[in-house]
């Protein structure tokens, strides 16, 4: 019977693939590779590596402890290799932290307000709801990567022109 | 052959006229299937094919491929835009009602004038679809699973397999394993681990919940849950930000359409590879191959069809924005073929 080595990549060790065009333009498909992007970006930089609409999936190299962060809807963090741990605060005054009418994650200045709602360590293909009315943190002791399902916001980073593969996969 | 009827015309809100002729044979004393018919399209099965008719133009497709297709249309909904069942047979999705067509995507066909669409009601033709997918498919053979993991197809009809092919497509409303959501996969709920995903970790994540937060706060292992998926090419809604879906799924062999989405659709490689055939939308030229291995994240443009070859069983990330705004936003081109442009 054979035996399989599922690969997950990781911000160490990654592959990346692209596009071989045969009649179209490689941009066309943005083109990018998560772990290629944590691999490049500060701590905490939530860089947009794919982007539907108002919509968007940040990702982010997670490093030491990053600020607090809230948002007026859900989102979600999907850990990608290294373990990293998310603290979650549920805030006094929701509305006084964030507009309940604006997208995207919105940084705090200082410590929120509010009781501790828990903690969870997340492993590779962990995923965990950062829930409406709560403020987060993401703590990891060695670079990780995770990515995370939200909405364009003050906070996305873009820079597509950098992150994306412009040229066609030689012909093999 | 005689087929039990029921037919007449009608006309729609969108303008298309309705076909709204459906009709089903008694078993065929050779083969023991029954024969359907919707519209002006025949549909008939033997030991090694489905033969599809329509006025002007016949079409055949190997039994396998043609259940596979069938089996995710009638799974999907007719699923977002076009569903190629391969490059001349297919369906078009207006949510609500939907084209079924013949050479409409395929440049030969529609150059010459040649090819065939009929419109119909949703509801109407899938109750269609369901019946074939349910008389055509033998005991023994699962059209969701991978080559390797079921029986044949081939044959004179010989039993069922219903539990196969009445699974749902799971949406969960919020995220999987939150309190009264769709729950996580498990051994003791049926779903064991894929053989191929034998080394993937089954741990949960640690957390701790404080007193009242319990229905606000969770957290589950999603390579876990896709390690113990039981089909493939079957996107499932995991986690929902408004319109935002994401819809991971388990990947083996080929996928069984050739998917021409009527909106941009980005896939992120969770695990392993898969290597893309791009061609366009409408008239199936060639546009590019696209090689995605783990961690690459890109874009199918909303004018293009893809079909995903994934050798190992890999974990693919679909996607979606589900806003219903979008496809006559493309349509009437107000919104770009290309998610983002730099």
């Amino acid at each position: 019977m054979s035996t399989y080595t599922t690969d997950f990549g990781s911000i160490e060790d990654f592959r990346t693939g692209g596009v071989m065009a045969i009649d179209d333009d490689p941009k066309n498909y943005v083109f990018s590779n998560i772990f290629e992007v944590a691999s490049k970006a500060k701590p905490y930089e939530r860089v947009a590596v794919g982007k539907n609409f108002e919509y968007v999936i940040e990702t982010i190299r997670a490093e030491g402890t990053s600020d607090w962060y809230t948002c007026a809807h859900d989102e979600f963090i999907l850990a990608m290799d290294n373990q990293i741990k998310v603290e979650l605060i549920k805030l006094d005054d929701p509305d006084a932290a964030v507009d309940p009418e604006s997208e995207g994650a919105v940084k705090l200045s200082g410590e929120p307000k509010g009781r501790p709602m828990g903690w969870a360590k997340l492993g590779r293909g962990h995923m965990c709801i950062l829930p409406v009315g709560a403020a987060y943190r993401v703590i990891s002791e060695k670079p990780a990567t995770a990515i995370l399902q939200t909405v364009e916001g003050q906070e996305t980073v873009q820079r597509w022109a950098e992150i994306c593969k412009t040229e066609s996969l030689a012909q093999a | 052959m005689a087929m039990a009827e029921s037919s007449f015309a009608g006309s729609t809100p969108s303008g298309a006229d309705l076909q709204r002729h459906f009709g089903a044979s008694a078993a065929d004393n050779i083969t023991g299937y029954r024969s359907f018919e919707a519209g002006s399209f025949k549909f008939r099965r033997d030991e090694y094919f489905a033969h599809i008719q329509w006025p002007g133009g016949i079409h055949q497709m190997p039994i396998d491929v043609f259940l596979r297709a069938l089996m995710r249309d009638v799974a999907w909904g007719f699923f977002y835009g076009t569903v190629n069942f391969d490059t001349v047979f297919g369906t078009i999705n207006y949510y609500g009602e939907v084209d079924m067509f013949a050479g409409k995507t395929n440049e030969a066909f529609t150059s010459v004038g040649r090819d065939f669409t009929e419109r119909f009601q949703s509801d109407e033709l899938m109750a269609t679809f369901k019946d074939m997918v349910s008389d055509w498919t033998n005991e023994g053979y699962d059209p969701f699973a991978a080559p390797q993991e079921t029986g044949v197809p081939w044959g004179s009809k010989n039993g069922d397999n219903e539990e196969a092919i009445s699974r749902e497509r799971v949406t969960a409303k919020r995220m999987v394993g939150l309190p009264g959501d769709t729950p996580v996969r498990t051994d003791d709920n049926g779903f064991p681990v894929n053989r191929m995903f034998a080394d993937v970790e089954q741990d949960q994540p640690e957390f701790n919940v404080e007193p009242g937060f319990e229905d606000e706060f969770s957290a589950f292992n999603l390579f876990s849950y896709l390690s113990r998926s039981d089909v493939t090419w079957n996107p499932s809604v995991c986690s929902v930000v408004n319109e935002s879906l994401f819809c991971p799924t388990s990947e083996e062999f080929i996928l069984p359409v050739e998917h021409g989405n009527d909106r941009c659709e980005w896939f992120l490689q969770l695990s392993d590879e898969i290597i893309w055939t791009i061609k366009d939308g409408s008239t199936g030229r060639y546009r590019a191959q696209v090689i995605a291995k783990a961690g690459d994240i890109c874009c199918m443009p909303a004018d293009i069809r893809h079909q995903g070859f994934s050798n190992k069983r890999s974990m693919l990330l679909v996607w979606e924005n589900g806003s219903p705004k979008i496809p006559d936003l493309i349509r009437e081109g107000k919104a770009p073929n290309v998610a983002v442009q730099f």
